[in-house]
């Protein structure tokens, strides 16, 4: 990688440039307003969340990466209402978000479906919540099951499903509600990569047919430069904007463009952020390993 | 060893074998300390008194004595006395158990105002289920309360952690004094001996669900009422069921204590009643009924529990 020569990340086409624009005029969906979080331990008080800023459009599919333990699931828990900020704020069109809601509706990691109810009865539970009845809550969780392709399985329960399947029911429930903004917390983290390239593209197609603004925490940077407009990097110690960067890669996207240029000159970027270039603790332990005695007939593998 | 590999399952052939084993092998030693002579037999039965004047044909007698007494009839030159090795009365054999478990239901009470022993049965099996239902009907309930809302465990559990130290027999005489000494003070200590235990632990089985399941039925709009009647309540179901059969077996232990208070009845009775008699072999077979009816009772809820919960893939 450090031979070829890459564009800047932030050189953009037109096309792309005029994107973005388009995005800026489009009206602001979620607004996070100088959100703090402290916790308070036996060691003092632990800044987890420093002053994040963040204005997010209407339809606009935004990442959020950072290394672990910068606070990336507490800011989306925020958001989510599941907990409150220190300080600071999260406005959802313009209202103060303070508890969870089904118009900001959530994926997590662990799929969290109801595991005592099927398929279809999962998709229902948030339609149910908000007052249809029986009959079109059925009808409704049928349309979002074939949408997610698992007509087969309306009646399994999710025991019997694979984590692609799971997820992508977890995702229907949370779309069924019709929700402006889709949180989601590392969804594919624990699927194999097969199934998670299929799942990032079928979230894309997802998004692209459906009225809904997707805020989307990863620590695969492939994952994030590939599926988002615009990426939010956050550090730890404590967790802070580090930079957000737009995305200089056309949409609608297709796998083919993990290799071009702009794709690699982002991923070259994000590296140096998330990974800056200090290894000295790794340098130890190599020199540590040269130690061991090697009694071996292949004299090298070189 | 295929048979002793860690955390594997046997193959189901051995598994079949292995459980039938764990009733054969107990029934095996039994046999074995009952019909083999040479093993144990502390006592002598006499089948001939001869010339030992306290001794009766039938009686059981320590071997020791036995011997001193046919040595000093040897010496007097007076006929032995004879007999065969036996064990204490307290342990019948096998067969001895069997006939009684059949005479037992066969036979009518030796006096007319004394119940058969399926009467004594169900009358225990009433206690139970009237103590028990009792108890969780207001534990159940309250246990969810606990585990789902603070307020209410720290308003309940403090005082139930206290009283749950307290002996459930130790309430005995009170009951009687209260509820008199029929049926009722028997369902009150049952219910002593279940409903603190059933609170605690029911509250601890629902504190356990999955916090992320609560914050996703949260994230899809549900409201206080539908997190406690469409999560918590259905997400803990299969575990209450199991903790709900394992009170049960605790139920059955606090019968027998139950049943002493008052008016002997039931099961108890009948247990008590022939070991004053020194009926052990009817001792033994009320125990083992109490043994057959537990574990079926507990099988069927097993079986019944799999009906009900088919989401859980656990065998």
């Amino acid at each position: 990688m450090s031979d070829l020569i890459l564009p800047d990340y932030r050189v953009q086409t037109d096309a792309v440039r005029n994107r973005f624009a388009r995005i800026k005029k489009r009206p602001v969906t979620m607004e996070v307003k100088g959100v703090s979080k402290y916790f308070s331990s036996k060691h003092g008080t632990i800044t987890a969340l420093k002053d994040i800023n963040l204005t997010i459009h209407k339809r606009e599919f935004v990442c959020v990466i950072g290394p672990s333990g910068c606070g990336k699931s507490t800011l989306i828990r925020i958001m989510a209402g599941l907990e409150q900020a220190s300080e600071g704020e999260v406005r959802l069109d313009g209202k103060a978000v303070d508890k969870p809601g089904p118009e900001r509706g959530m994926v997590f990691q662990g799929y969290t479906l109801f595991p005592w109810l099927s398929v279809k009865q999962n998709i229902m539970f948030g339609l149910r919540e908000s007052g249809y009845n029986k009959g079109s809550a059925e009808a409704e969780a049928r349309q979002w099951i074939e949408l997610i392709g698992l007509s087969r399985f309306e009646n399994s329960y999710p025991h019997q499903l694979s984590g692609g399947m799971k997820q992508r029911v977890a995702i229907a429930r949370a779309l069924a509600n019709k929700p402006k903004v889709l949180l989601m917390d590392e969804p594919f983290g624990a699927l194999d990569a097969q199934t998670r390239s299929k799942m990032q593209s079928h979230l894309m197609e997802i998004w692209k047919n459906i009225d809904v603004t997707v805020f989307f925490i990863t620590h695969d940077l492939d994952e994030a430069i590939y599926l988002a407009d615009r990426i939010l990097v956050l550090k730890s110690n404590p967790g802070e904007v580090q930079e957000i960067i737009e995305v200089p890669i056309p949409q609608p996207r297709h796998p083919d463009q993990f290799l071009t240029a702009e794709f690699l000159a982002t991923k070259k970027h994000l590296e140096q952020l998330i990974h800056p270039a200090n290894q000295d603790d790794d340098e130890d332990h190599l020199n540590l390993i040269r130690m061991v005695p090697v009694n071996d007939d292949v004299g090298s593998v070189f | 060893m295929s048979l002793f590999s860690v955390n594997k399952p046997l193959n189901p052939r051995s598994r079949k074998t292995v459980t039938i084993c764990s009733f054969i092998l107990p029934i095996l030693l039994w046999c074995v300390v009952s019909y083999v002579p040479f093993i144990w037999h502390p006592m002598v039965e006499i089948t001939q008194p001869g010339s030992v004047s306290y001794f009766r044909e039938n009686m059981l007698v320590d071997k020791v004595l036995f011997k001193t007494e046919s040595i000093n009839a040897a010496e007097k030159g007076t006929e032995l006395p004879a007999g065969i090795p036996a064990n204490p009365v307290y342990l019948p054999a096998p067969h001895e158990v069997v006939k009684a478990f059949y005479a037992s239901f066969t036979t009518p009470p030796t006096r007319s105002s004394e119940l058969w022993l399926h009467e004594s049965l169900w009358s225990s099996l009433q206690v139970i289920f009237y103590g028990f239902l009792l108890s969780s009907i207001i534990g159940i309930p309250l246990g969810i309360l606990a585990g789902t809302y603070d307020f209410f465990s720290r308003l309940f559990e403090p005082f139930i952690e206290f009283f749950r130290y307290l002996p459930a027999p130790a309430f005995g005489a009170l009951a009687v004094a209260i509820l008199g000494i029929y049926q009722a003070p028997k369902i009150a200590i049952i219910f002593i001996g279940t409903f603190f235990q059933q609170v605690l632990i029911v509250a601890n089985t629902t504190r356990k669900l999955d916090p992320a399941l609560l914050e996703a039925g949260q994230t899809l709009g549900a409201g206080n009422r539908s997190m406690l009647f469409r999560i918590v309540l259905p997400g803990i179901l299969p575990d209450l069921y199991r903790d709900t059969r394992i009170l049960l077996g605790w139920a059955w232990t606090y019968l027998i204590v139950a049943e002493l208070i008052g008016t002997s009845s039931g099961i108890t009775w009948f247990i008590t009643q022939q070991a004053r008699y020194k009926n052990f072999d009817n001792v033994f077979a009320a125990i083992i009924i109490i043994g057959i009816l537990g574990l079926t009772i507990d099988l069927l809820l097993a079986w019944l529990g799999r009906r009900f919960f088919p989401w859980q893939n656990t065998n």
